[in-house]
C-alpha cells in the first residue's frame, strides 16, 4: 500500500451524493458540522438515473415530512418540476399523493448549488475505498488517492453503486447506473469490518428521442391546473411555471410475443442475474410472464427535462438485449418509428441487510457508522432521501453527543420506513406503501408540516422565520376548530336552502356546525355563507380545520389505537440484555432477538416470527430485572 | 394489530367451570368500573360508577334488555387491586350457563377475553407480586398459551377453519383491490367499484353471522352438545343415562325444557358437555312398558347434535329399531349394542358400533372416547381451557361483525375508499385471530400477485 497522507480532519464524511447522502450531508452541516459530502463523479450529484418524478403514493408522504424535518428534497423539486399532480383525490385525504415530474438536469444543478452554497460542507470527487475504525469506532475514510480524511462519523449512502454491474442480453458491463463508475474497493472494507452484505437488483427502462414519437396516437397527460407546492416555504403563486404533459400508451400482443419468443436471451430468465428485484418494479418481461392474461399493458411517456428530447417509457423496464428491446418498443402506438438514446438494463449492487442498524441508522456494532438509501436495501429516490436526513441528524448528534432522533410509527412514515428495515426480514428492496402506515389516517401528507417541524426546529434545520410562520399556522387551526365548534345553526331558511343547494336533507332541529361538515355532501368552506363571522384563512389552514372537523370519529379511534401502540414503545428493552437467560423463549425468538436486538417491547412484537408468547415471556424477563 | 395489548380492560371466568355454587368473572383496566356499570341493575338505582372501592352490590346483569343473571357486584378500584388496576368482579350463579352469559355480556361490551394468565401477569407488570411469584407467571404464560392455541387450532381443523379462510380471502381480496388502486394511482386494471365491494361486505357480513350463530363454540360449552339417547322400550337407555350421569361428578343443573315438557341433564365428558334431553322421558318409557312415541323420537332427533342409538344385542333387529335408525340419517350417531353380558343375537354387519354392557359398566368409556373424537380436541383435559378458546373464537367474530358493520356504514356514508380499507383491515385481523394468522405482508403481496403493477 501506498503512504497516506492526511487530507483534512472533519466531523463527518458521507460517501455517495445521491438522495440520501445530500439530505445527510445538508442536514450535518446546517447542524453545525463539518461535513465533506464524496462522490465518485460531482456531475452525478443528486442524479435520477430512473425514473424523472419525486412523489406518488406515500412517496409524496414522505418528500413532505423531509420537508417539514428541514430537508432538501421538496424545496428542490419545487424549484425543477416540470409538472405537478395531486393523485387519489378522492380516496380520503390520508392518501392523497402529491407527484411532481422533475427536470433531471435542473435538479442536479439545483442541489449541487444548494451542497456548495451551504455552510459547513464541502463536496470532493473520488471513491472512498476503506473506512479506518479503532476500538469499534469509526475514525477516517482513505480515498482512492490514498489521502485520508479524518472524522467522527461516516455515513454509508453508496446507492447501487457498490460492485455493481448492468446487463442487458448478453451485454454485462461492470459499472454504476448510467454508464458511471462503479465502486470497488468499499465492499471488502465492509465485510472485514463484520457486515453482511447481500445482492439486490434494479433496472430502468430506455430512453428515447422525443422527435420519433407520434403524441397523436397517445393519450396526453397534463399536469394540475392549481399546483401544491412540497415545501412549507413555498406558496403555489411563486412556484407556478408553464407546465410539460406526460402521454400514455399501451403494449399489445405483438409486444408481448416478441418478449415471449426472446425470453432465452434474458439474463433474468437464464440464471445470469443474481439479485433479488422488487415484485414493485417488474421488467416488462416479467409482467408478461407472470400476467400472461393480460392482453395490454399500460406504459407512460414522460419527459426528462425542459431542455432535452430525451424521454422515459415508464413500464418498459427490461434486460432483453438491444436489438429485441428496440424490436418491441417499436411495437407499441406512437412508438413505431422510435430511436433510442439510452438502452433499458438491469443492475445489481451490493447492499445490505438493515437488521444490523440501530433505528438511528447507526450500525449496530460499528460507533460513528451510520447508512442510508438504497444501500440499506430500499428502492427510490424519496426512500433514500428519508433516511439521509434521519442518518445525518444522528451522526451530528452523535458528534455532539446529543440524543439521536428515532420517529416512530405513529409519528411519520420515516419511522414506518426505518423501523420495518430496521426490525423485519428483508425479502426485496423495500418501497414505501401507504398500506403499511397502521396509523395512516393520522400520517397525511397535508399535516406533515404539523407533526414534524417542531422536531426540525429544535435540531436546528428550520430558521426562526419559518417557525414563526407555521407556530401561526397551528394557532390559527385551532382557533378557528375550537370557534367552529361553538356555531349552532337553525332550520331556517336560509339554512336549508344552502343545504338543499349542497344536495344533502335539510334540518329539522337546530345542529351543530360540525355535524354538517361531517355529512359526505358538506365540507367547511360549503358552509362559508352561513357563517357571518368566519375570518378571513389561508387554504392550508382551512383543510385542516376541515379535515379535523370532518373525520373526527375515524380520527380519534386512530388515535385511541396509537395509545396502545405507545404503552409498548414504552417498554424498553436494557441495551445489555442476554437474551439466553431469558427463560421460555422459543430458539427462533433467541435468534432473532439477539439480530435485531429490539430497543423496546413494541419493536420486539414486530419482528417477523416472534410470537406474542414470546413477547410475554421478555416482559416478565425484563421486569424482575428491574 | 399489536401482538401483545397492556393497558385495554380485560375480563375472563376466575372461577373453575363446571362445579361450585358460583361463578366469578373478573374484570381489570381502566374501563372496568364503566363496562360493568353499563350492564348493571341495582333495585335502588345505585350505580356501580359511583361506587365507593371495595364494595358490593346486589343487582342484575342486563344486556339488550334481558336478565341475564341475579348478582354480586364487587368494585375495586386501583391501586388496592390484585392487578393494581380497576377490577370488577361479578358473582353469578354457578354452572356453565350464567358465568358464560355475563362473560359474554362483559366482552360485548368491549372487554377483551384475557390471555391465559394475563390477570398474574398484569398484577407482576404493575409491580404487585414479587420476583418468586413472577417466575410462576412466566409458567403460566409459556404452558399455557401455546396450549391453548393448540386447542383452539385443533377444533378448527373443521369446517369452521375453511369457511374463515375463505371470507378472509375474499376480504383480503377486497383490500387489495383498494390498496393496489392507492398505491398505483394510475393503474387501470379493472378495480372493485364501490357496490362490488359493498356486496362482499354484505356476503362476507351474513357469513360471519352465520357462524356465529350454527359454529358458534360458546353455545357447545353454554348448552352442551344436545344428545339424544334413542332406542326401543327396556333396550337400557335409562341405565345409560344413569351411568353417565353417576360418571360424571360434574351435573350443573336440571334445565327445565323451554318448547315442551322436556327436562335435561347437563354432563361432562372430559371437558366436553353433553347436553342430554328429555331424560325424563327415557326414564318414563322405561318404567313404564309402552310402545315408544315414534313422532316424539322423530322431533328429539331433529333437534339433536348427537344421537346415541342403542341397540339390544342379545335380540334380533326389530321392525321398531328399524324406524329408529332411519331417524339418525345425517346426523352425527353413535351406535351402541348393549346386553352385551348376554348372548348375542343381533347382527349388525358394516355398522361402526360399540358394544357396551351398562349393568357390568363396560365399554362406556370407549362411548367417551368416541365422543371426544367427534368433537374434536381429543385431549381436552381442562375444561377451562377449551372455554376459553371457544368464547375467544366467538368475540373475535363478534369484532369482525362490527367491522364489517361499520365498512357498510362508511360505504352508506359516501366516504371515501381509505376508511372503508380501514375496517375491512381490522376485520380481517379478527378472523385472523381465529385461524392464528396475521396481517403483516398479507396485503402486500396479494397486491403484487393479483396486479400487475410498476414502472
Amino acid at each position: 500500500m501506498e503512504k497516506l497522507y492526511i487530507a483534512d480532519s472533519v466531523d463527518i464524511c458521507v460517501i455517495g451524493a445521491g438522495h440520501s447522502g445530500c439530505e445527510a450531508a445538508l442536514a450535518a452541516a446546517r447542524m453545525g458540522l463539518s461535513t465533506i459530502l464524496f462522490a465518485i463523479n460531482l456531475d452525478s450529484i443528486a442524479m435520477m438515473p430512473c425514473n424523472p418524478n419525486v412523489g406518488g403514493s406515500s412517496k409524496g408522504h414522505l418528500v413532505k415530512e423531509i420537508d417539514a424535518l428541514g430537508g432538501e428534497m421538496g424545496k428542490n423539486i419545487d424549484k425543477t418540476y416540470i409538472q405537478s399532480r395531486m393523485l387519489n383525490t378522492g380516496k380520503g385525504p390520508a392518501v392523497y399523493s402529491l407527484r411532481a415530474q422533475a427536470d433531471k438536469s435542473k435538479y442536479h444543478t439545483e442541489m449541487k448549488k444548494t451542497l456548495e452554497n451551504t455552510q459547513n460542507l464541502s463536496v470532493r470527487q473520488g471513491e472512498i475505498v476503506d473506512i479506518v475504525t479503532e476500538k469499534g469506532k469509526v475514525t477516517g475514510v482513505i480515498s482512492e488517492s490514498n489521502a485520508l480524511y479524518k472524522c467522527k462519523a461516516v455515513i454509508i449512502c453508496t446507492g447501487t453503486y457498490l460492485k455493481a454491474r448492468c446487463l442487458y442480453g448478453d451485454t454485462i458491463i461492470e459499472s454504476g447506473p448510467n454508464g458511471l463508475r462503479r465502486a470497488n474497493g468499499l465492499s471488502d472494507c465492509l465485510k472485514r469490518l463484520g457486515i453482511r452484505l447481500f445482492r439486490y437488483k434494479t433496472g430502468t427502462p430506455a430512453r428515447v428521442d422525443k422527435r420519433t414519437i407520434d403524441f397523436s396516437k397517445m393519450k396526453e397527460q397534463p399536469g394540475d391546473k392549481d399546483i401544491v407546492p412540497f415545501s412549507f416555504e413555498n406558496k403555489p403563486e411563486d412556484i407556478e411555471r408553464e407546465q410539460i404533459s406526460c402521454y400514455l400508451t399501451y403494449t399489445n400482443e405483438k409486444t408481448h410475443d416478441i418478449i415471449r419468443n426472446n425470453l432465452d436471451r434474458s439474463p433474468l430468465y437464464s440464471g445470469v442475474i443474481e439479485g433479488t428485484g422488487p415484485r414493485y418494479c417488474p421488467s416488462i418481461e416479467d409482467k408478461v410472464v407472470r400476467f400472461a392474461d393480460k392482453t395490454r399493458h399500460q406504459i407512460f411517456i414522460e419527459p426528462e427535462g425542459e431542455d432535452t428530447n430525451e424521454m422515459y417509457v415508464q413500464g418498459m423496464s427490461s434486460s432483453l438485449p438491444e436489438d429485441v428491446q428496440i424490436a418491441m418498443y417499436r411495437t407499441l402506438p406512437g412508438l413505431e418509428n422510435v430511436r433510442f438514446t439510452r438502452t433499458a438494463y438491469a443492475i445489481e449492487y451490493d447492499c445490505i441487510d438493515a437488521n444490523q442498524l440501530k433505528l438511528t441508522l447507526e450500525f449496530k456494532n460499528i460507533k460513528g457508522l451510520f447508512s442510508a438509501g438504497q444501500f440499506n436495501g430500499t428502492s427510490g429516490y424519496e426512500e433514500a432521501a428519508a433516511q439521509g436526513i434521519i442518518a445525518g441528524i444522528n451522526a451530528a448528534a452523535y458528534c455532539k453527543g446529543a440524543e439521536p432522533l428515532v420517529l416512530d410509527r405513529s409519528r411519520a412514515y420515516i419511522g414506518v420506513l426505518i423501523d420495518d428495515i430496521v426490525t423485519k426480514e428483508s425479502r426485496e428492496p423495500y418501497r414505501m406503501m401507504t398500506s403499511r402506515a397502521e396509523y395512516r389516517l393520522l400520517l397525511r401528507q397535508d399535516n406533515a408540516d404539523l407533526r414534524l417541524t417542531d422536531i426540525g426546529y429544535r435540531y436546528g434545520l428550520i430558521s426562526e422565520e419559518r417557525y414563526a410562520r407555521f407556530l401561526a399556522k397551528r394557532e390559527a387551526i385551532e382557533k378557528e376548530t375550537e370557534r367552529i365548534k361553538k356555531i349552532n345553526l337553525g332550520p331556517s331558511e336560509e339554512v336549508n336552502g344552502i343545504l338543499t343547494k349542497c344536495g344533502t336533507t335539510p334540518i329539522s332541529t337546530g345542529v351543530n356546525m360540525t355535524d354538517l361538515i361531517k355529512r359526505p355532501e358538506m365540507d367547511y368552506d360549503k358552509l362559508a355563507p352561513l357563517d357571518p363571522l368566519r375570518p378571513e384563512l389561508d387554504r392550508e389552514v382551512r383543510e385542516q380545520v376541515n379535515i379535523q372537523i370532518k373525520y373526527e370519529g375515524y380520527i380519534s379511534r386512530q388515535m385511541n389505537q396509537v395509545e396502545q401502540f405507545k404503552k409498548l414503545e414504552d417498554r424498553r428493552i436494557p441495551e445489555d440484555i442476554d437474551y439466553d437467560k431469558v427463560k421460555g423463549l422459543r430458539i427462533e425468538a433467541t435468534q432473532k432477538f439477539k439480530i435485531v436486538r429490539p430497543v423496546n417491547i413494541g419493536q420486539a412484537s414486530r419482528i417477523s416470527g416472534v410470537s406474542p408468547a414470546d413477547v410475554n415471556m421478555l416482559l416478565v424477563y425484563i421486569n424482575t430485572k428491574q | 394489530m399489536l401482538k401483545v395489548n397492556l393497558s385495554d380492560t380485560i375480563a375472563a371466568i376466575s372461577t373453575a367451570t363446571g362445579s361450585g355454587g358460583i361463578g366469578i368473572v373478573r374484570i381489570s383496566g381502566s374501563q372496568a368500573i364503566e363496562l360493568a356499570d353499563s350492564l348493571f341493575v341495582s333495585p335502588s338505582g345505585k350505580r356501580l360508577k359511583e361506587s365507593r372501592s371495595h364494595m358490593i352490590h346486589y343487582g342484575n346483569i342486563v344486556c339488550d334488555d334481558k336478565i341475564i343473571d341475579e348478582v354480586l357486584v364487587t368494585v375495586m378500584k386501583a391501586p388496592n387491586t390484585y392487578t393494581r388496576e380497576d377490577v370488577v368482579e361479578i358473582n353469578t350463579h354457578g354452572g356453565f350457563r350464567a358465568v358464560t352469559a355475563v362473560l359474554d355480556a362483559v366482552i360485548k361490551k368491549g372487554a377483551r377475553l384475557a390471555e391465559p394468565g394475563e390477570f398474574t401477569k398484569r398484577a407482576f407488570l404493575n409491580g404487585r407480586i414479587d420476583l418468586t411469584q413472577a417466575e410462576a407467571v412466566a409458567d403460566i404464560i409459556n404452558a399455557k398459551t401455546d396450549k391453548s392455541r393448540d386447542i383452539a387450532i385443533a377444533r378448527l381443523k373443521g369446517s369452521l377453519s375453511a369457511e374463515i379462510k375463505d371470507i378472509r380471502e375474499n376480504i383480503l381480496t377486497m383490500l387489495a383491490n383498494i390498496e393496489a388502486a392507492i398505491a398505483y394511482p394510475e393503474h387501470d386494471d379493472e378495480t372493485m367499484t364501490r357496490s362490488m365491494i359493498e356486496k362482499g361486505t354484505r356476503e362476507a357480513l351474513e357469513k360471519v353471522d352465520r357462524l356465529i350463530a350454527t359454529a358458534d363454540m360458546g353455545r357447545i360449552y353454554r348448552e352442551g352438545i344436545k344428545t339424544v339417547i334413542l332406542g326401543k322400550p327396556n333396550v337400557g337407555k335409562s341405565s345409560l343415562l344413569n351411568a353417565l350421569l353417576e360418571e360424571d361428578r360434574a351435573i350443573v343443573t336440571d334445565i327445565p325444557g323451554t318448547t315442551r315438557d322436556v327436562v335435561s341433564e347437563f354432563i361432562n365428558v372430559g371437558g366436553i358437555p353433553l347436553n342430554i334431553i328429555d331424560t325424563a322421558g327415557i326414564r318414563d318409557t322405561d318404567n313404564v312398558i309402552e310402545k315408544i312415541g315414534v313422532e316424539r323420537s322423530r322431533s328429539l332427533a331433529r333437534e339433536a347434535d348427537l344421537i346415541l342409538l342403542m341397540f339390544d344385542g342379545s335380540s334380533r333387529l326389530s321392525s321398531e329399531d328399524r324406524e329408529l335408525m332411519s331417524l339418525t340419517k345425517g346426523k352425527r350417531t353413535i351406535v351402541l349394542i348393549n346386553k352385551l353380558d348376554l348372548e348375542q343375537k343381533l347382527d349388525l354387519r358394516d355398522m361402526d358400533a360399540i358394544g357396551i354392557s351398562v349393568k357390568n359398566n363396560v365399554g362406556i368409556y370407549r362411548l367417551y372416547d368416541k365422543i371426544k373424537e367427534m368433537f374434536g380436541a381429543g385431549d381436552i383435559e381442562n375444561s377451562n381451557e377449551a372455554l376459553i378458546s371457544g368464547e375467544r373464537n366467538k368475540a373475535s367474530l363478534h369484532k369482525a361483525k362490527q367491522s364489517l358493520e361499520n365498512v357498510i356504514e362508511t360505504l352508506e356514508g359516501s366516504m371515501p375508499e381509505d376508511f372503508v380499507s380501514m375496517d375491512l383491515t381490522a376485520a380481517y385481523e379478527a378472523l385472523g385471530e381465529i385461524t392464528g394468522e396475521t396481517l403483516e405482508e398479507d396485503i402486500i403481496d396479494k397486491i403484487f400477485s393479483e396486479f400487475c403493477l410498476g414502472k
